[in-house]
């Protein structure tokens, strides 16, 4: 593996490359038709620590198939991924779902957020299927609020807040139970401009404390704000 | 698990007035089971308690027929006296009926067309023969061991008798013809709980009896007991009315407790159950239905979850505890209404309510299974649902 050459042989090489987050080796996807539908035609992608990655391409390009792919929603038909060394492909639903919840953090462009619970419970939700205690829970949860600049809310609904306000929990929910990678899907794409630059600048934040990222989004102006940036057309990615 | 039930909670919590929808057909289930098994259980209860009172405390010794030759016994004219003696008798008199030959009754000699009298049953008895058969008066007064000794020719008439004879008031010490013997009624009797024979007839003293048909011995005793005493009664009263030769005394006691009313009971109760449980199928296809309902509006909710490392084992389970947590509230929602409901009737009846414990505790368990097998369906649907469905919509 040219990685792991490049990690053993880090006193050789000038620049040690930070570990690899994601590896995803020859991925394809197809739906089985009539018409099969072949959303990922055989990706390579590597996202490594600390990067912050954006993934544009319109709609229809497979990249929402991607993000499934990615954040262990759905399985490749074939080819390899492995996240945080793991090889997914053979590990069984339950397996699967314990490292969705403590690997990958979702936020999503509909928020997802539970109406009927406070924006501290929401937050601390992310931790309930990981086994995180309850205490504990409540403790990293308000952590997490702060961070994103929540304090004030923590007692209240999410239909309280604003649209920015509700992915600014979102994102402390999915960050609170410390994930290799954070993944976003449109993040501001029910934002208004103001609020978006409000969420960009957390991404930015994020990043700058080391947090690897791979944010999904239609928009160039998002997408320019990461550090790499990679097109996906038809299935497959475009450097 | 903790963490599973709390989520359960907030999840039924978060909409009440849906809860309390969902909760209405075990509540009415449930209601329905426990007050009809409790208004059943009550009702059998009174029905009993007045077939005790009017049978059960009834001890009857007559003279063995069947005996054969010299084991042929009479009873003997202090049988009262005797059974009395008995711990558990409340009352206890002799009763007769008298062979009259062609004497017919009448009320004042040659009047219309009761000219020929009627042919009613005389009957004698003792003085506590009244007290022992809960004789209620409709005027007068009874005879005492005073009309008895003294031989007085006094009778009590049996309400229908009374009618036929067109006497309806005692106070001007009408008289009736026994043949050509005449009697002073001094009483009209209204009802009996035992011996309804004696409704339809003229009854003397003892004392009168012997002396005006040559009595030789009473027919039979009838005996009052304790309530629960019958029994022992039953048992003792040979021995002490004829020491001598018991077995020739034939006693009619009634049957033990048990038997025919426990019949009656679960017959009764099978009935009300059928009743309820088709309330709870009801009620149980609600819960299946709401909950159902509830997985398809909360598909995102869903897709979250497992998004955030819920295998779909903690989605199913955590639907199930859901609709269990339902299940229970609507039972002991339920339980509560049918308790008030039987005490509210029985208050109303003045009745006394009686009400299983194990109802009481179970039917909320109840209520839970329910919302278990409920909730099945719903939670296998909920725990299939693919976080990719769930968390594309909006």
């Amino acid at each position: 593996m040219t990685t792991d050459a490049a990690r053993l042989g880090g006193v050789a090489t000038a620049v040690a490359l930070p570990a690899p987050v994601v590896e995803m080796i020859g991925v394809r996807r197809f739906f089985p038709g009539p018409p099969e539908v072949r959303a990922i035609k055989g990706i390579d992608l590597t996202i490594r620590e600390g990067e912050y990655l954006s993934i544009v391409g319109p709609s229809g390009s497979g990249k929402s198939t991607l993000l499934h792919l990615l954040g262990l929603l759905d399985n490749p038909s074939d080819g390899v991924y492995r996240l945080d060394g793991v090889d997914t492909s053979s590990l069984r639903e339950r397996r699967r779902a314990v490292l969705r919840g403590e690997r990958i953090g979702f936020v999503f462009q509909s928020f997802h957020l539970l109406d009927h619970r406070t924006v501290l419970e929401n937050v601390a939700l992310s931790m309930v299927y990981v086994g995180v205690p309850r205490r504990e829970r409540m403790a990293r949860a308000r952590v997490a609020l702060e961070r994103v600049g929540l304090a004030h809310r923590m007692e209240f609904g999410p239909r309280t807040l604003s649209g920015g306000e509700r992915q600014r929990v979102a994102i402390a929910r999915a960050l609170v139970a410390e994930p290799s990678l954070l993944l976003a899907d449109e993040p501001t794409g029910n934002l208004d401009s103001a609020n978006a630059e409000a969420i960009l600048e957390v991404f930015d934040e994020l990043h700058a404390e080391g947090m690897t990222l791979a944010v999904i989004t239609h928009d160039d102006h998002v997408s320019r704000r990461a550090q790499r940036q990679v097109r996906i057309v038809d299935g497959t990615l475009q450097w | 698990m903790r963490d599973l039930l709390d989520e359960a909670l907030a999840g039924v919590s978060a909409r009440p007035t849906r809860l309390v929808l969902t909760t209405l057909g075990t509540v009415l289930g449930i209601a329905a089971l426990v007050g009809t098994v409790g208004l059943g259980q009550t009702a059998a209860g009174q029905i009993t308690q007045r077939f005790d009172l009017a049978a059960a405390t009834r001890v009857v010794v007559q003279p063995d027929d069947k005996a054969e030759g010299e084991a042929a016994t009479q009873l003997p004219w202090d049988a009262p006296e005797r059974i009395k003696r008995l711990n558990g008798v409340d009352a206890a008199g002799t009763f007769s009926l008298l062979d009259v030959g062609d004497d017919r009754v009448r009320s004042v000699a040659g009047i219309g067309g009761q000219k020929d009298g009627y042919a009613l049953q005389v009957m004698a008895g003792s003085a506590g023969l009244f007290d022992a058969v809960r004789a209620q008066l409709r005027t007068g007064r009874f005879f005492d061991a005073g009309h008895d000794t003294r031989t007085d020719r006094v009778v009590v008439l049996g309400k229908h008798a009374a009618e036929k004879l067109g006497i309806n008031r005692v106070d001007s010490q009408p008289a009736v013809f026994i043949g050509d013997q005449a009697y002073t009624v001094i009483g009209i009797l209204d009802g009996v709980s035992g011996r309804a024979e004696l409704l339809d007839g003229v009854i003397m003293p003892n004392g009168a009896a012997k002396t005006a048909y040559e009595l030789e011995a009473p027919d039979a005793l009838e005996i009052r007991t304790q309530v629960g005493a019958a029994q022992l009664i039953a048992g003792q009263a040979p021995v002490a009315i004829d020491p001598n030769n018991p077995s020739a005394l034939k006693v009619d006691a009634p049957p033990v407790q048990g038997g025919v009313r426990k019949g009656v009971e679960s017959d009764l109760n099978a009935l009300f159950l059928l009743l309820g449980a088709v309330a709870l199928l009801v009620g149980g296809l609600g819960i299946a239905n709401v909950t159902l309902l509830s997985v398809l509006e909360r598909v995102s909710e869903i897709g979250l979850r497992r998004a955030l490392g819920a295998a779909r084992r903690h989605v199913a389970v955590q639907f199930l505890v859901e609709s269990v947590i339902v299940g229970f509230l609507g039972g002991l929602l339920g339980t509560a209404v049918g308790v008030l409901l039987t005490i509210g009737v029985s208050w109303f009846r003045d009745w006394t309510p009686i009400l299983d414990t194990g109802l009481a505790v179970g039917s909320p368990l109840l209520g839970a299974l329910i919302g278990l097998l409920a909730g099945t369906y719903p939670a296998w649907k909920a725990s299939a649902i693919q976080p990719i469905t769930a968390l594309r919509g909006t």
